[in-house]
């Protein structure tokens, strides 16, 4: 991937022009960046694997992908220490309210990221009658990654995404996630504003 | 006596509808089922204590009824019986759970995808999907708008049914309580990291000991079997990967054995070699990450990295070849998809000879030391009749001292070809099982040494249609994956999809031993012996 594709987020562009036409004061936002540098390198995860694309993200802890580089390499098996919640496989019918509760037991500001074609929208699944289509028919979704499994490399990119989200974030005085479920039209990128 | 006349004499009515792959099909009524299958478990000849699965069937018209594949240990002879009931509203048949414990947790699946009752099998509860849910979705009449996606937690049960029919034809139901009143339900899962995915164990105990484990399963039910009953034969294949992602390539395999059966289509010797081949790097892969896991789970972090390093090996060679890491889509009706990267042989012989290298290293980690000693050994036993019993194939299987290899009992692909032992031990405590699969991992690189040298020059696949018709008639392959005996059964009505598809999860049985093997120890070890028997959920679920 070359750099200025790397760099091409249109809704992160937004995100932050957002932010700026409503003004923030010099000391809140130098601070909210020193606090967001942090934040978004030790993203804790909930460990939430239900099927191969676990698999994957267990090869991303061993030495060859290591994704400690990076600062997300801290599990968390409970969701009240867990900044986010990532979704590895595929979210059936009888989970889908424990995915609810254990969204709804982590405290904000909490983003969410779907990895592979189940969690986007039900991949290989899809039309089965106990899949869900798309896990942001249940809770919001901040990224998306897209494959059967994704590439080790692809859970990077979708990581450094998020990574960019919450540094384009405010934090001090900002609302974080307010909607309790994601409405009908509303575009997932939207939910952090 | 062969099987035919054991069957005839207990059962007058039995009859033989058809053959597949030399193995009969026997019809028997439901009122003659329980004698002709007594007859049949208690056989002197060798008795056919094996039930291989046990397979509920929606015929439409002529009504519900179940396929019982049969299997003698000591002498490797099989058969399938067959019985169905017409009665679609209220369909009973008699529960073959006393012969069979296996068939215990089988007939509940049969009951919650069909609507079956079996009289006589003490829990008749629904197996995958959520208690509240309406109709039975393996019936070709289910109604997909009946149920909705709901958010509301799901309260289960803390009793099960058990029907028995009075003579004069009416039902009664009894009962059972599940967990005793002092005693203390601790609940496992489904989101628990050491349950190896969405597993829930709801385990009584009796201050730290455990008296009984009750599986909860469903939570990655995708209804695979009902979504391949609208695909075409090609597309069905997309399915088995995604179930055992471990043995990916093997599953793949059986389904495409069973397929080129039904057509009755000559694969190139040069793709059997493959298959072969990748089988068994499949199997080492498998193993690797079982030894991190297992070690893992009880904390000892190193072995994950050691375990992992080498098994990115193994998944760079699939890369080349396959284009997939974990799911490597290879295996196609007629062959496989594209021939060998030129670096193929190279790399997976230098593989090899670095396995064999560090091999006592994982040994020195984590076998001899004093925890994972006291850990697995004498813990979680399983004796050989509860084995064979609960149909716990494989590895775990294998520890028990029940020789099970499909490879060895019906060879298939090139197994007949190659000199390998099968690794069998007594014991039957965790560290058996951890340790049978340890030195499979050596069997399974003497397999691939043997034959990489040997792959013989040709095409890698045999052209098919795209769109392929089987004939009528019910097909079964079985192979050998990385945790036990998978296997495919077909029916087909001649159409370009499979009017029924069942897989036999080498998982279910595996599962289903957790009860008897977690009785007596300590919660702790739950952990352990579950990751000693080595399961998958999604194989479970399907
Ligand atoms: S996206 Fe593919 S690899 Fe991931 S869980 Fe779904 S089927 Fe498995």
């Amino acid at each position: 991937m070359k750099t200025d594709e790397f760099k091409n987020n249109d809704y992160l562009q937004r995100l932050v022009d957002k932010l700026n036409a409503d003004g923030a004061g010099i000391v809140l936002t130098t601070l909210d960046e020193a606090i967001n540098w942090g934040r978004s390198n030790s993203l804790w995860s909930l460990t939430f694997g239900t099927s191969c694309c676990a698999i994957e993200f267990m090869a991303l802890g061993a030495a060859r992908y290591d994704m400690a580089r990076f600062g997300f390499e801290v599990t968390r098996n409970s969701p009240r220490q867990a900044d986010m919640i990532m979704v590895l496989g595929t979210i059936t019918w009888k989970m889908a309210s424990v995915l609810r509760r254990l969204y709804d037991q982590m405290a904000d500001p909490k983003y969410v990221v779907a990895v592979g074609g189940c969690t986007i929208s039900g991949g290989p699944f899809r039309g089965s009658y106990h899949v869900v289509e798309g896990i942001d028919k249940i809770i919001p979704v901040d990224v998306y990654i897209p494959g059967c499994p994704p590439r080790p490399e692809a859970f990077f990119y979708g990581m450094m995404q998020l990574q960019r989200k919450v540094k384009a974030e405010r934090f001090l005085g900002g609302r974080n996630h307010k909607e309790s479920r994601p409405k009908e039209e509303t575009q997932t990128d939207e939910t952090a504003e | 006596m062969n099987l035919l006349d054991t069957i005839i004499k207990a059962a007058p009515e039995a009859h033989i509808v058809t053959e597949t792959d030399g193995i009969q099909i026997v019809a028997v009524t439901p009122e003659e089922l329980p004698a002709a299958a007594q007859a049949l478990a208690q056989r002197p000849e060798g008795a056919m204590d094996f039930l291989y699965d046990l397979t509920g069937m929606d015929w439409g018209e002529e009504g519900l009824g179940v396929l019982y594949q049969l299997e003698s240990t000591a002498t490797g002879e099989r058969i399938i019986l067959r019985t169905q009931t017409t009665d679609r509203e209220r369909p009973l048949l008699p529960s073959v759970s006393t012969l069979w414990p296996t068939a215990e947790i089988k007939e509940r699946e049969a009951f919650d995808f069909l609507g079956i009752r079996f009289t006589g099998n003490p829990d008749m509860r629904r197996l995958y999907l959520r208690e509240d849910w309406k109709g039975y979705p393996l019936r070709k009449d289910y109604d997909a708008t009946a149920n909705e996606l709901t958010l509301d937690n799901e309260i289960n049960a803390d009793t099960t049914e058990e029907y028995t029919l009075r003579p004069d034809g009416t039902l009664e139901c009894h009962e059972h309580q599940l967990f005793g009143n002092d005693d203390f339900v601790v609940n496992i899962g489904p989101q628990h990291p050491s349950t190896h995915g969405v597993l829930r164990l709801r385990t009584a105990l009796d201050g730290e000991v455990i008296r009984h484990v009750d599986p909860i399963l469903g939570y990655i039910h995708r209804g695979i079997e009902k979504m391949a009953e609208r695909m075409t034969y090609p597309q069905t294949l997309a399915m088995t990967d995604r179930l055992d992602y471990l043995s990916a390539h093997q599953n793949r395999h059986a389904l495409c054995r069973c397929i080129e059966g039904a057509m009755e289509l000559e694969v190139p010797e040069r793709a059997e070699y493959i298959r072969t081949i990748m089988d068994e790097l499949q199997r080492i892969d498998s193993h690797l990450l079982f030894y991190s896991c297992l070690a893992m789970d009880m904390g000892a972090l190193t072995p994950f990295f050691y375990g992992f390093r080498e098994r990115e090996m193994i998944l760079n060679i699939f890369e080349e070849t396959t284009g997939g890491r974990l799911i490597q889509n290879y295996n196609v009706i007629g062959g496989v998809r594209a021939d060998l990267h030129p670096d193929f042989c190279n790399k997976t012989k230098e593989f090899i000879v670095h396995l064999r290298q560090v091999l006592p290293d994982y040994h020195n980690i984590f076998t001899g030391s004093i925890i994972a000693k006291t850990r697995l050994e004498g813990v979680g036993r399983l004796s050989r009749e509860q084995v064979i019993g609960l149909g716990a194939t494989g590895g775990t299987g294998r520890a028990s001292g029940w020789a099970n290899d499909v490879r060895k009992r019906h060879p298939y692909a090139v197994y007949d070809q190659v000199d390998f032992e099968e690794v069998v031990r007594t014991e039957g405590d965790s560290m058996a099982r951890y340790l049978v699969r340890m030195d499979e991992i050596e069997q399974s690189c003497r397999i691939i040494e043997q034959l990489i040298d040997r792959i013989p020059e040709g095409p890698v696949r045999t052209k098919t249609k795209p769109i392929i018709k089987l004939p009528e008639g019910i097909f079964t392959a079985s192979v050998e994956a990385s945790r036990g005996a998978f296997g495919v059964l077909l029916e087909s009505r001649g159409d370009k999809s499979p009017y029924r598809l069942h897989f036999r999860s080498t998982g279910l049985p595996l599962v289903h031993t957790m009860d008897t093997a977690c009785r007596g120890a300590k919660l702790a070890d739950l952990i352990a012996i579950g990751g000693s028997i080595d399961f998958v959920i999604p194989d479970i679920d399907r």
